[in-house]
């Protein structure tokens, strides 16, 4: 809570809104919290939260699949997106804490109906893991983690397009398709959500595409068409990239 | 009822308003001006302008995905099917629209694309008599008039411009056309407060492929305001610095218009206002006979039950809700789609929407430097603008070209062709980042006698009562219309002549999927008219059946038009306040004979 009052808090911003801040020193503005200072932890030093051993092996491997390190940018492994999906898991939206979740659960509705299994984002990933490290125990005898990348990709590709059976792997009414969009909206959410959350290692990924983070201030760059703007990004906690 | 667990009894207020959004933040100026002892009840948190001081917005996880400013369905569900047959289910999360919850209501995380409804728009059905051969609108189409004209709403539209600072460029004064602004707009009084905002790239190739096919592009009407603003209440807005994190966010620069930003602070100070939060009012309650509501009953912070008696209630929490209400009331005959009577939950009704991403190799759009309003539209489509008759439909869109957001968990579009992840997918979206630009279109959704909102028989909220009831599904005659602007949109896309590019459009035969966002302009289902069988409210928006119940929200409208509701809906407020303090209060009872 502030304890500034809000009239004075407005005039405030009343006053730097019309002095126009270069985007340049905004983040002067910005309370510089203990994180900024502090070096996000290594992957391999992170214990996870709510994921165990296997279920990490396999959520490191599916990242590493999905968003792999190349000459184009960071992969999700360099960026810390696995770190991301752990404390996501282990916070409220893994326990589904907005989430309408009384019964009945009719899951034989149509999809375009959306999401209606009686799983939280935690049962979710437990199922879906548990699912997918059987069919890889029935159809390659090794962990996904495992295998080589081509045939995590065949895997993945056939998730995506609902083509494993997961009623044979006894995990119905999970399927494979909505796993994998879940697995893959966090992937992308670890990976270009603020640092503050555990992926984004370094802002890596708003660098790679060009997007400014927190600085929010455009004003003058509104009228100067194509031209490509010139300043890296700022984070919630004050880093510069 | 609450008879089973002791109820709290308050002191009496001389008017209650449940729901402090931008309708009971109206209200709460109108009726405490008049005198009287108002209290505002408000189901979610208290929300200042404190609460988004910068850098907190701009957090698109914690607000853009997982849409922290929200009504929470483990609160409040709707449960959605297609058709009378269907078993409805519920909207787990939020995907297709997304109301608010807290003061300030949707008004906080609104976009703030401001319009005014056409004179035509008010009176639909009439010029569809009209103007239309008979026969021509299907049998189930049950469009009707407002009941209010544009020439009686434009001193509202007016004044609520002026509390909003509304930046834009006016297309007719007095009747007067002004080059530049909307041409196909009714006339104003006055311009716009404030000048346009000023636009990025993407506004202007808009500009210019439309001025080329002999279409009249004009500047979004903004909430996002273009200068310093004083409005009538005393209150001040900065200029919008185009932080990026505007829709779906709270304002990080007091630069949005919102209930916060434009009158709390303001109403905050009258001695005979007060509100309270956390309190959500679960029934409006009845006398004996039904006629009267003594008050309202709601479910406090701490779980107490409270009754608040009250001389006059005012509906005012959003449509969805406000509809929900009057069914657990008992306000009003429920809508019966088989039997075709009753009027609470008729004319249900949505937004006709569609897309068109295009791809650009070489040209630099920075979708970072972004607002919600900032946008070029034109209106050369709309209900009265062409013949829609000789394309087989009533109705028309906007098409707009906007540069709202580039935050990039939501906004990395990728062409059509484009692997959907790996390698490809990362290299799809570094090059296209920055490259690419869209248009969409917003328009009409005709009513129609299966699109209706009801109680849910099998899903109940964490009080115990029914969820609300959504039945809603596409129509020909809406579809034909957006394949029209499909085409329009296509000719657009070919002036600009991009290397590619990905359209969303609704085709035959496709059904109301509820999985994607697609509006929060849920309208109708209890909508004002001048004729009780067919409609819930009266022309002031005083329900027929209960007097000194009056309902505030975009449930009014009786189909909803292309353009955004907002504008309408605080003018049908003041329209509202303007008939409760000059007739209601001298005479309390019914405004119009039934
Ligand atoms: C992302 C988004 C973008 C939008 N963009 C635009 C736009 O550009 N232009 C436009 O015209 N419109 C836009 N809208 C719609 C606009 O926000 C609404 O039309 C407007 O806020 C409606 O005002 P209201 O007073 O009816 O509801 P609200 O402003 O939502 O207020 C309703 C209040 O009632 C409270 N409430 C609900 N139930 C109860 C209960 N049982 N007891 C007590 N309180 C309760 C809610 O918590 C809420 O605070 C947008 C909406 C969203 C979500
Ligand atoms: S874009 Fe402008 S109006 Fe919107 S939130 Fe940012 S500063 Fe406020």
């Amino acid at each position: 809570m502030s304890s500034m009052p809000d009239d004075e808090q407005r005039r405030d911003f009343m006053r730097r809104s019309l002095t126009l801040i270069p985007a340049v020193s905004l983040g002067s503005g910005v309370t510089l919290t203990a994180s900024a200072a502090e070096e996000p932890p290594a992957l391999a030093d992170y214990q996870p939260s709510f994921f165990n051993t296997d279920e990490w092996q396999f959520i490191l491997a599916a990242c590493d699949q999905l968003i792999p390190s190349d000459e184009h940018g960071p992969g999700a492994l360099e960026t810390n997106v696995p770190i991301f999906i752990d404390k996501e898991l282990y916070g409220p939206f893994g326990h589904a804490d907005r989430w309408y979740m009384q019964g009945p659960f009719i899951t034989d509705g149509d999809p375009e109906l959306g999401y209606q299994l009686p799983y939280t984002p935690r049962e979710l990933y437990r199922h879906g893991i548990a699912a997918v490290e059987r069919y890889c125990q029935q159809e390659h005898d090794k962990a996904f983690s495992a295998l080589d990348a081509a045939t995590r990709d065949d895997i993945l590709g056939r998730l995506e397009q609902d083509k494993i059976d997961f009623a044979a792997l006894d995990a119905a009414p999970l399927t494979a398709g909505v796993f994998f969009s879940f697995l893959w909206q966090n992937i992308r959410e670890g990976y270009f959500a603020d640092p503050i959350y555990g992926g984004n290692k370094h802002m890596g990924a708003w660098k790679m595409i060009g997007f400014t983070g927190a600085r929010a201030n455009f004003r003058e760059w509104v009228e100067q068409h194509n031209v490509p703007y010139p300043l890296g990004p700022v984070s919630l906690s004050g880093e510069r990239g | 009822m609450a008879s089973n667990s002791t109820v709290i009894r308050k002191e009496p207020v001389d008017a209650v308003i449940v729901g402090l959004g931008w309708t009971g933040s109206i209200m709460g100026m109108e009726l405490t001006d008049a005198g009287l002892n108002v209290l505002a009840l408000e189901r979610g948190n208290d929300r200042t302008n404190a609460d988004f001081t910068y850098p907190k917005p701009a957090d698109e996880l914690a607000y853009g995905v997982r849409m922290e400013m929200m009504q929470r369905p483990s609160q409040a569900a709707i449960t959605i099917r297609r058709n009378l047959n269907e078993t409805a289910l519920p909207n787990r999360y939020l995907t297709s629209f997304l109301p608010g919850d807290g003061v300030g209501g949707a008004g906080v995380h609104w976009t703030g694309v401001l319009y005014r409804a056409t004179p035509v728009e008010l009176k639909l059905k009439s010029f569809a008599d009209e103007h239309f051969d008979k026969g021509f609108l299907p049998d189930d189409m049950t469009i009707q008039d407002y009941g209010v004209s544009y020439e009686e709403l434009e001193p509202h539209y007016d004044f609520f411009e002026k509390v909003c600072g509304i930046s834009g460029q006016a297309g007719n004064i007095n009747g007067q056309l002004i080059e530049g602004g909307n041409p196909f707009e009714g006339p104003r009084a006055n311009p716009y407060p404030l000048p346009p905002l000023p636009g990025t790239y993407n506004n202007a190739l808009f500009a210019q492929a439309t001025k080329n096919l002999g279409w009249h592009p004009y500047p979004y009407p903004s909430a996002n305001v273009s200068q310093a603003w004083k409005n009538p209440y005393g209150m001040q807005l900065g200029p919008c610095n185009f932080c990026g994190f505007c829709s779906k966010y709270g304002c990080l620069n007091y630069s949005k218009s919102s209930p916060q930003t434009c009158i709390l602070d303001a109403l905050k100070r009258r001695e005979n206002f007060a509100y309270r939060t956390n309190c959500e009012v679960t029934r409006v309650e009845l006398d004996s006979d039904g006629k009267k509501a003594t008050g309202v009953t709601y479910i406090d912070g701490d779980g107490n039950r409270v009754f608040q008696p009250a001389e006059l209630v005012i509906v005012a929490s959003y449509a969805l809700n406000n509809v929900r209400l009057l069914l657990l009331s008992g306000i009003g005959k429920p809508y019966d789609p088989v039997a075709n009577t009753g009027v609470v939950g008729r004319n249900y009704s949505y937004q006709m929407t569609g897309s068109i991403d295009m791809f650009f190799d070489d040209i630099e759009f920075n979708p970072f430097v972004a607002a919600g309003a900032n946008g070029q539209v034109i209106d050369d489509f709309s209900p009265d603008t062409f013949d829609s008759a000789r394309h087989g439909f009533i109705g028309g869109s906007y098409i707009y070209t906007a540069q709202g957001s580039g935050a990039p968990i939501s906004n990395t579009p990728t062409p059509g062709d484009a692997p959907k992840w790996g390698s490809g997918w990362k290299k799809a979206v570094k090059d296209n980042y920055g490259h690419s630009m869209s248009m969409g279109t917003t328009g009409t959704n005709m009513a129609y006698r299966d699109c209706y909102l009801s109680l849910d028989p099998n899903y109940r909220d964490p009080n115990g009562d029914p969820l609300l009831r959504m039945t809603l599904d596409w129509h020909d005659n809406d579809i034909r219309m957006t394949r029209f602007m499909r085409e329009r949109m296509l000719e657009i896309v070919r002036e600009l002549n991009p290397r590619s590019h990905v359209e969303g459009f609704k085709n035959f035969g496709d059904h109301y999927d509820t999985r994607h966002y697609q509006s929060t302009h849920n309208v109708g289902g209890a909508i004002m008219g001048t004729d009780p069988s067919t409609s819930a409210l009266n022309r002031y928006l005083q329900s027929w059946d209960v007097h000194n119940v009056f309902v505030m929200g975009a449930n009014a409208f009786p189909q909803n038009m292309q353009h955004n509701p907002t504008g309408t809906v605080a003018a049908l407020t003041y329209w509202s306040a303007k008939a409760i303090r000059e007739q209601y209060l001298k005479n309390p009872g019914p405004l119009m004979s039934a």
